[in-house]
């Protein structure tokens, strides 16, 4: 199976649900588990919150999410072009987070990789933030 | 996400059902606010059980009541059996703040009790 897609929408806190959603049904052709596709739903969901809360911090901004189906492979890119992390090796420690009043556990990052296979984040100070996960679907690790 | 509010004597129970993310938590959280300052809550009732799906914005709501029912006195449950949350609230290091329950039944003795 080889299949790929794109999406693209406003970073309004309302489109964190859709967002894991549009994910979740488009991985459903790989044939998931239900724990697979709830892990999956669970990080994108971590993801594109933290582009919407601390990348953006505003509803203008443009989260885009691309998908890709290889095999029994799912990779999942989630990007924003807000503030970027100056930190990356602090900012994906587990409990650390930015905004304690705001009511944030700082487990963003910790859950993205216990619930994916691998995790990888790029960010540039003032240009924006790429997540990369990818976990492999029908195999028993 | 569905919430249901109810108030046993000065315990509130918050109930809810469908997804909870960043969200949901921002509604809920006003909502227990309000409850609580015009109901004189003095104890708080999560009952996740039927809720279908929590990321971290959960763990961090329940946490910011948590301090607030802390500092009037009171005392905090959740009743959880989904094991995905159950795995985040022991992750997050909430579990050692506060206890999870099977049934609304047991956390109501037991922040009664309290
Ligand atoms: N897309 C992003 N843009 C800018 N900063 C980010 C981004 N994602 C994460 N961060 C930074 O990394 C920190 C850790 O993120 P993480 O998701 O682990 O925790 P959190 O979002 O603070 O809390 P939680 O996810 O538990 O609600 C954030 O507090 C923020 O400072
Ligand atoms: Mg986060």
């Amino acid at each position: 199976m080889e299949n790929r897609m794109k999406l693209e929408f406003l970073s309004k806190s309302a489109n964190e649900g859709f967002a894991r959603a549009a994910v979740a049904a488009f991985v459903s052709q790989l044939d998931p588990t239900l724990e697979e596709l709830a892990d999956i739903k669970t990080a994108v969901s971590e993801a594109v919150t933290n582009a919407i809360v601390h990348g953006y911090g505003h509803p203008d901004g443009i989260v885009t999410i691309t998908c890709e189906l290889l095999q029994t492979q799912v990779k999942i890119k989630i990007t924003d072009c807000g503030q970027g992390i100056e930190d990356i090796a602090l900012a994906t420690q587990p409990l650390y987070t930015r905004s304690p009043d705001a009511e944030r556990s700082g487990m963003g990052f910790t859950v993205m990789e216990t619930f994916m296979d691998s995790m990888v984040v790029e960010s540039t100070l003032g240009q924006g933030t790429i997540v990369t996960l990818t976990k492999e679907i029908g195999t028993i690790s | 996400m569905e919430i249901a509010l109810t108030l046993n004597q000065r315990t509130l129970i918050v109930s809810l059902s469908g997804e909870l993310d960043h969200h949901g938590a921002e509604q809920i959280r006003t909502l227990i606010e309000r409850a609580i300052t015009e109901k004189d809550v003095k104890n708080l009732i999560f009952d996740f059980s039927a809720l279908s799906f929590m990321d971290s914005s959960g763990i961090g709501m329940i946490i910011g009541r948590y301090k607030l029912i802390k500092s009037i006195g009171g005392g905090v449950a959740l009743v959880c059996t989904n094991p995905r949350m159950k795995k985040l609230v022991t992750m997050s290091g909430l579990s050692r703040l506060i206890s999870v329950y099977s049934t609304v039944d047991q956390a109501l003795s037991e922040v009664k009790g309290a």
